[in-house]
């Protein structure tokens, strides 16, 4: 009887060892990231009126030029949608062809951000002029950390997928980069929305 | 929760949903709502106390449509562990927010003036 069980718990373990575990995983850690950008969110809403005396984001921010970044990141998340479906259908070539046009995308996204905060810093706008620009090169310097992350992830998993084909484990990491790459776009439209938009009003 | 896992497919799991259509359909309302919290804040038609509300709206609105179409978030029982965790979440996340911007903003309009000192604050009382 015992035996059974055994067995039966055996079989069971080695049925669900197939990825879908290491997708809620990451998951999991996707909403601990969640947690870290709304900390900083909260930090950036508080600071947000607190410019000591320096420019207001009403001064600072560029509304056509937020607007480049954002359909920059958007097409990019929407390009990866098509390496995802590519590599459903099994079709190695275009799952690279895809995912460097995301690249490609997501790199002019930290572009046309690093050259804003240049911009700012060339200004005397930079993280240390208030309490506002602090939060402000906090909370959007770590979403452009995070998608630099995901550009270098991007990289080698186009690596990996022309080198060693779509197999299991290139199939379960390309999905656990899908879920960060569409993430990061998540996090971008509440930095768009409470930092630039909200700055502005 | 193990068997909610039985029937998704091997190693592409969660993310073998989506078709192009969906991808397409997710990509053109959120371009559309995009434009529209954009607009709302650089044309000035928007009356200037309804401005507020209307991107926040919009920003939820759009986040929704990106959580459904793209992280292919939904109800079917392969998708509700991430659903549960994702609302989960939510609510950790509204108390944090919320609460932070709550007490900061009790603190400040509670702070003495910097001009003031404590005798004077106490004598006005």
């Amino acid at each position: 009887m015992s035996t059974t069980v055994a067995t039966h718990i055996h079989d069971a373990h080695a049925h669900h060892d197939d990825g879908s575990k290491t997708l809620l995983g990451f998951w999991i850690y996707l909403m601990s990231d969640c947690l870290i950008f709304s900390v900083l969110f909260a930090t950036f809403g508080v600071l947000a009126a607190n410019t000591a005396g320096g420019p207001s984001g009403k001064e600072l921010f560029e509304l056509p030029y937020v607007f480049g970044e954002t359909m920059l990141l958007l097409i990019s998340s929407f390009t990866f949608g098509g390496a995802m479906l590519a590599m459903n259908a099994g079709r190695k070539n275009q799952v690279v062809a895809w995912l460097l046009v995301t690249f490609v995308f997501g790199a002019g996204f930290i572009g046309m951000e690093l050259y804003e905060f240049a911009k700012l810093i060339h200004e005397g706008a930079g993280p240390n002029r208030s309490a506002f620009l602090s939060a402000y090169f906090t909370l959007v310097g770590t979403h452009g950390l995070h998608v630099t992350c995901g550009l270098i992830w991007i990289l080698i998993m186009t690596h990996m997928v022309a080198r060693f084909g779509l197999d299991g484990v290139v199939k379960r990491r390309l999905s656990c980069l899908s879920l960060f790459w569409h993430f990061l776009d998540l996090v971008w439209i509440c930095v768009f929305t409470f930092v630039y938009l909200r700055g502005v009003l | 929760m193990s068997s909610a896992n039985h029937h998704s497919s091997p190693a592409s799991g969660k993310s073998s949903h989506g078709s192009f259509k969906s991808y397409i359909v997710g990509f053109i309302l959120s371009l559309v709502l995009t434009v529209l919290s954009f607009g709302a804040v650089m044309s000035g038609a928007v009356p200037k106390g309804l401005v507020l509300p209307a991107i926040v709206v919009l920003c939820v609105a759009q986040l929704i449509v990106q959580l459904v179409f793209f992280l292919h978030m939904g109800t079917s029982p392969d998708e509700r562990d991430n659903t549960a965790i994702f609302l989960f979440t939510m609510l950790i996340i509204a108390i944090v927010v919320a609460g932070s911007l709550w007490v900061m903003h009790n603190a400040n309009v509670n702070m003495m003036p910097m001009h003031m000192s404590a005798g004077q604050a106490m004598t006005r009382d």
